[in-house]
């Protein structure tokens, strides 16, 4: 068969299943007796038309950049982590540990301790299923979905038990020290004069993101690593034959992953909530899956998923507040972006193929 | 621990364990089929949701169970289409599945009843109500036999007894029948299937289909017999524990049933006491909530036994290429 260009596969598929879905969660608030136009007017200008919106908007896409590129780290390597809402859940502890740790003199110090304290929990995290489908065989999918609620319940033992300061009815830690407040993009807009988002929570961690973004780009695609675990996701008896181990493959893209599924926790631990609590990654885990499959395991496709995201997300609570469409119709969009981009991904894919095959033989 | 106590909490365990093991079933099918299945978690709830829905509007519990399977099998057919027909990956397709749930059941609920996700509470026939067994009352006195069949036995509703009909069921149809034997096979080595003239589509249709209809009563049982409605987020988690029990069980179905009461057991236990003192050894609540998944995992690394699935799970066939 021939293939199809290059463009096609990249952007004009994706952008296909995005519209298919999109004209579905249309029909799905046209049936509970909304105006699919009003509601998508809502949207925009709730999460674009104001700094305020932006401000939310861009605080849910760090998060989700970092949640996507953990997944698509691991896709790259033939794994599908299904953990990253455990490991996020683990990356607030190791965060919450760090800045609970010292009176931190400056926020630049915290920031760089408690990023290598999150990634460091995610990774640790996300060795042990690694481990074991590495050493054991067991399937990662079904072992990272065992260690989200094994996480969830350590966490909820840590916070009632060990974390909750004395005499708060709380499950919640302690307020972080003033040393460890990370600066605000608000803030820094007003240290440049500019008035900018004020009163929301996005905050220098996007910077981090954007940063890991590039890294993954050339970990990726500009090392012998990236190139290792790519020829590896490919196929795992030919990495093998070209004298790459497995074991230690499957370790490093996990590894990775689960760093940067913990380094979500910068942003919504240290960044916003500025304490522990519980369920403090909402979702963002599995939003990272539809993340990476919109942004075809590229980081920047991923940069362009998470802004997506981020805007549903602000989005669907300015929904919320003005219409009689509960929040949860994000996750209805959220469902039927995976499952279009994602499972019936050949449902779009196989028409068009057919339909350029044609025109390369006319 | 006196007696009443340990009958009440077998008695629980029973009813926990209940949904696991039509859900644990349900996966059992999928997955024995070559087609993997994490999904069950949506699927319940959206039965759930619609058994709990139109049992309170219609005031009886039987057109509920039957728009609560309906609904499952809605589901089971985009799973089966995204998986089968247009060989997408089955595991994205479950996470879809799972988000679908989630998001409709609380959209649509509002949307009906606007009680912020909730179905109306149901009562009287709108209910599964218990079944007392024959004898159970004449029995109750007799020591040892008495409160077992009284207390553990009798007194179920109608989905607990046919939850557990299912497991010898679903071991004939699998192992004594000519289905059977083909739904396995189309599982482990669909090619042969193939070559035998078997269609390996319209096989893992059925599999994924009657995967549909039990959890589809796992999640009636949810909403008509366990509880009185439709709770928001109410299976939570237990159709991934039901996949945990699946994997220690091996993708038996006797084994499933001890796999899901032993995972009922322990959620029965976590349910009446908070934290269990093991002389000097306090166990925490926490720890008896996570611990069907840690032993999952445990059975998973192969420290004991080693569970095997089925040899083609998670990949489409593909006839010619």
């Amino acid at each position: 068969m021939t293939r199809m260009p290059g463009w096609a596969d990249v952007a004009l598929i994706p952008l296909l299943n995005l519209l298919i879905a999109f004209a579905m969660s249309g029909l799905v608030i046209l049936a509970i007796g909304e105006n699919p136009w009003a509601a998508l007017k809502i949207m925009v200008s709730g999460a674009l038309g104001s700094s305020y919106g932006w401000g939310f908007t861009l605080y849910y896409a760090t998060s989700f950049i970092f949640t996507g590129l953990a997944v698509a780290v691991a896709s790259h390597a033939g794994l599908f982590n299904i953990g990253g809402e455990g490991q996020a859940t683990l990356g607030g502890l190791g965060v919450a540990m760090v800045a609970l740790a010292l009176p931190w003199p400056h926020w630049s110090l915290a920031l760089l301790a408690a990023s290598l304290g999150a990634a460091a929990f995610g990774a640790a995290w996300a060795a042990v299923p690694a481990w074991l489908q590495a050493k054991r065989g067991s399937h990662i999918v079904i072992t990272t979905i065992m260690f989200n609620f094994i996480a969830a319940s350590l966490l909820n033992y840590l916070l009632v038990n060990v974390m909750r300061p004395v005499g708060s009815m709380d499950p919640a830690s302690a307020r972080f020290p003033e040393g460890a407040a990370l600066p605000t993009l608000n803030g820094m807009a007003a240290g440049i004069g500019i008035v900018w988002g004020r009163n929301t929570p996005a905050n220098i961690s996007f910077f981090l993101a954007l940063l890991c973004c590039l890294a993954v780009w050339v970990m990726i695609w500009r090392t012998r690593l990236g190139y290792q675990i790519r020829a590896f996701g490919k196929s795992g008896p030919a990495a093998l034959y070209a004298g790459i181990s497995p074991v230690r493959i499957t370790m490093y893209a996990m590894l990775i992953s689960g760093g940067l599924a913990g380094l979500m926790a910068v942003n919504n631990v240290m960044g916003e909530a500025e304490r522990l609590v519980l369920n403090a990654v909402e979702g963002a885990g599995f939003i990272g899956i539809a993340v990476a499959l919109m942004g075809r395991n590229h980081p920047f496709g991923v940069l362009l998923a998470a802004l997506l995201f981020g805007f549903l997300y602000q989005g669907g609570g300015e929904l919320a507040l003005w219409t009689a469409i509960p929040r949860e119709m994000i996750t209805v969009i959220q469902a039927l972006v995976i499952l279009f981009t994602g499972a019936l991904d050949n449902m779009v894919r196989a028409p068009v193929e057919r339909m350029f095959a044609r025109r390369a033989g006319r | 621990m006196d007696p009443d106590t340990l009958i009440q909490i077998l008695d629980s365990a029973v009813r926990l364990g209940t949904p696991l093991l039509l859900a644990c079933l349900a996966g059992l099918f999928s997955e024995r089929a070559g087609i993997f299945d994490i999904g069950l978690e949506g699927k319940m709830l959206m039965a759930a949701f619609f058994s709990g829905a139109v049992a309170a509007v219609t005031g009886s519990v039987w057109p509920g169970l039957l728009a609560g399977v309906c609904s499952s099998m809605v589901l089971s057919a985009i799973h089966g289409a995204a998986s089968i027909t247009f060989r997408g990956n089955q595991l994205i397709s479950g996470v879809a599945i799972n988000f679908l749930a989630s998001g409709l059941t609380v959209l649509i609920g509002q949307n009906w009843f606007r009680l912020g996700g909730r179905t109306p509470p149901l009562t009287g026939d709108g209910r599964f109500s218990p079944i007392t067994l024959p004898f159970a009352e004449a029995l109750r006195e007799v020591p040892v036999i008495g409160p077992i069949y009284h207390g553990l036995i009798s007194g179920h509703s109608f989905l607990v007894y046919v939850a557990f009909a299912a497991v010898p069921a679903s071991w004939w149809l699998l192992y004594r029948t000519r289905f059977g034997l083909r739904l396995r096979a189309v599982g482990e080595t669909p090619a042969a299937v193939d070559t035998a003239g078997i269609s390996v589509v319209r096989m893992r249709y059925a599999a994924v289909m009657i995967c549909g209809v039990l959890t589809g009563l796992a999640g009636a049982y949810l909403a008509t017999a366990l509880s009185a409605g439709f709770v928001k987020e109410m299976t939570a988690g237990r159709g991934y524990i039901a996949l945990a029990a699946l994997i220690f069980a091996k993708w038996r179905p006797v084994p499933a049933l001890g796999a899901t009461m032993l995972f009922g057991l322990l959620e029965a236990i976590a349910n009446r006491y908070q934290n269990i003192d093991l002389g000097g050894v306090v166990l925490p609540v926490q720890f008896m909530q996570a611990l069907p998944y840690i032993l999952t995992v445990v059975i998973l690394a192969g420290f004991i036994g080693k569970a095997t699935p089925p040899r083609a799970g998670g990949e489409a066939y593909v006839k010619e290429r």
